[in-house]
């Protein structure tokens, strides 16, 4: 399979609105899970009105958050495809800066020392575009988050040390979570890297705040931490908004790399409760959104 | 806890009777304000066309479109998405804001500081909370987007909002000390110490 530079950018555009716009199905269904578990008057009410919210965008075909966030593409290569990657990432870029012209959408994108916003949700390396690659034949996955500020600044990275050990590991993200409180909109999903380079670990945190809920960190000690953090954090009383109440998080997403013998890293990066994402496959078949 | 209807402007002994815990409902003008209008005019020394005397300000950046302006209304944009930003990175500029400009009402998320709470205190300010991420929600209790200034900001422009029941808020801070966003880290703090021996991840001594 040829892929097609003008589809990718059809769909780049198409990806950032409807992100903005449709919670995936699984955050939805977090939601069910968080409300019939609150016991918390307030934390009940804005549980509601988060419900409400996402109705109402679906029923105004409106965007859900008024955050446009930094707009990040995960392109997954399967096999037998042919590309050139110039082009595709030239694509997504325009892609992203037609979403912003034509839906209209804020651009909430400045250069870091100027603070100049070009209006067009692009700056120097904004779209973020990563890109991977798997096993399924003739497939392109291209997964698009608008990743939302408010959570974004929720993230920290410390190299710890072996000495400090896994516990020094657990008791940072707790730490971070009431650090944190209710700037990061909870309730939140509470990304966690751990090990690797000080890069691969935050990075690490990324992929696990992004992750779907239901979904388990593949390694077994990654999972176990993640089980253990996802009961704990919604121990501490902070509750939807930082205005207490049980639901803190949806969950606490854990992902691993090895590390070097002498090191101990650790990362979190939060997720909002408006946690946007979403995915097209392109194929020979066609385009489907997933 | 009471509920409360309150059209800006307002007075000082209308916030001086608003206490955490308490809900409002704001009628009439809303203005939009953020990090970038907030360092302009306080770092950079920029003033504002606009009377922002016993009003509220909600930090936000809004979604719009470019209209024609249209009789009754000469402003060019109209409303796409407008909801509420992370209230905490404009900490300091609370106080200036309601010493040099008169706001009496401050919207946001996720609450303030110590800072903010003691300028409440003095001056006679409230802290009401909306959700935040409920934008959507937030857009149908705006009417109408009034007039701009300071808009070689955009997005982070001075919006003027005219408004219709906005809200349900919560009064999560008020002028006589009450700070609900202080009082749920003060437990979370206090939950701490189980939390991590339940984990394992107990302190060491030092």
């Amino acid at each position: 399979m040829q892929l097609d530079p003008s589809e990718v950018e059809e769909l780049a555009k198409a990806l950032y609105v409807r992100a903005l716009k449709l919670l995936p199905p699984d955050i939805k269904r977090g939601f069910e899970r968080l409300s019939r578990a609150e016991t918390d008057a307030t934390a009940r009410t804005i549980l509601g009105t988060m419900v409400e919210n996402i109705a109402v965008a679906e029923r105004t075909n409106n965007l859900l958050c008024q955050d446009t966030g930094i707009p990040i593409y995960n392109v997954t290569i399967g096999r037998n495809v042919t590309f050139d990657g110039v082009a595709m990432t030239a694509a997504i870029r325009r892609g992203c800066e037609r979403a912003t012209h034509e839906h209209p959408l804020r651009s909430s994108v400045v250069h870091p020392i100027t603070r100049k916003n070009e209006q067009t949700s692009c700056g120097v390396r904004i779209p973020i575009v990563n890109v991977d690659f798997d096993e399924r034949e003739e497939t392109v996955a291209i997964e698009m988050i608008p990743k939302g500020s408010g959570s974004e600044n929720g993230s920290f990275l410390q190299m710890l040390i072996p000495a400090d050990g896994a516990a020094a590991v657990k008791r940072f993200v707790i730490d971070r979570v009431i650090e944190c409180g209710g700037r990061v909109c909870p309730p939140t999903i509470v990304g966690v890297g751990v090990g690797g380079t000080s890069d691969l670990c935050m990075h690490l945190a990324k992929i696990a705040a992004t992750r779907p809920l239901g979904t388990t960190c593949s390694d077994p000690e990654g999972a176990r931490i993640e089980a253990e953090l996802s009961e704990a954090v919604n121990e501490l009383g902070i509750g939807p908004q930082g205005l207490g109440g049980r639901a803190t998080s949806f969950r606490v997403h854990v992902e691993v790399a090895a590390t070097h013998i002498t090191m101990n890293p650790v990362a979190v990066n939060i997720q909002c409760h408006s946690a946007r994402r979403a995915t097209a496959l392109i194929t020979p078949g066609g385009i489907a959104f997933v | 806890m009471t509920h409360h209807v309150l059209e800006t402007p307002v007075s000082e002994a209308q916030v001086r009777a608003l206490k955490a815990g308490d809900t409002v409902t704001l009628e009439k003008t809303l203005f939009g304000i953020r990090d970038a209008t907030l360092i302009a005019m306080f770092d950079h020394g920029r003033t504002t066309r606009f009377d922002l005397k016993g009003h509220a300000v909600v930090h936000t950046a809004p979604n719009v479109r470019k209209i024609d302006p249209r009789p009754g209304n000469s402003c060019p944009y109209e409303p796409v998405c407008i909801g509420t930003t992370t209230s905490m990175r404009m900490e300091r500029f609370t106080r200036p804001l309601m010493e040099r400009d008169g706001v009496r009402v401050i919207i946001g998320k996720g609450g303030m500081g110590p800072g903010t709470l003691a300028a409440l205190r003095d001056i006679g300010g409230v802290y009401l909370a909306v959700v935040g991420g409920a934008a959507a929600l937030e857009t149908t209790w705006i009417e109408a987007i009034e007039d701009v200034d300071m808009d070689d900001l955009h997005p982070e422009s001075l919006w003027k909002f005219r408004i219709t029941h906005f809200g349900p808020l919560l009064v999560t801070m008020d002028s006589h000390g009450g700070s609900l966003h202080a009082d749920v880290n003060a437990t979370a703090t206090a939950r701490r110490a189980a939390i991590l021996a339940k984990l394992g991840a107990a302190e060491r001594p030092a």
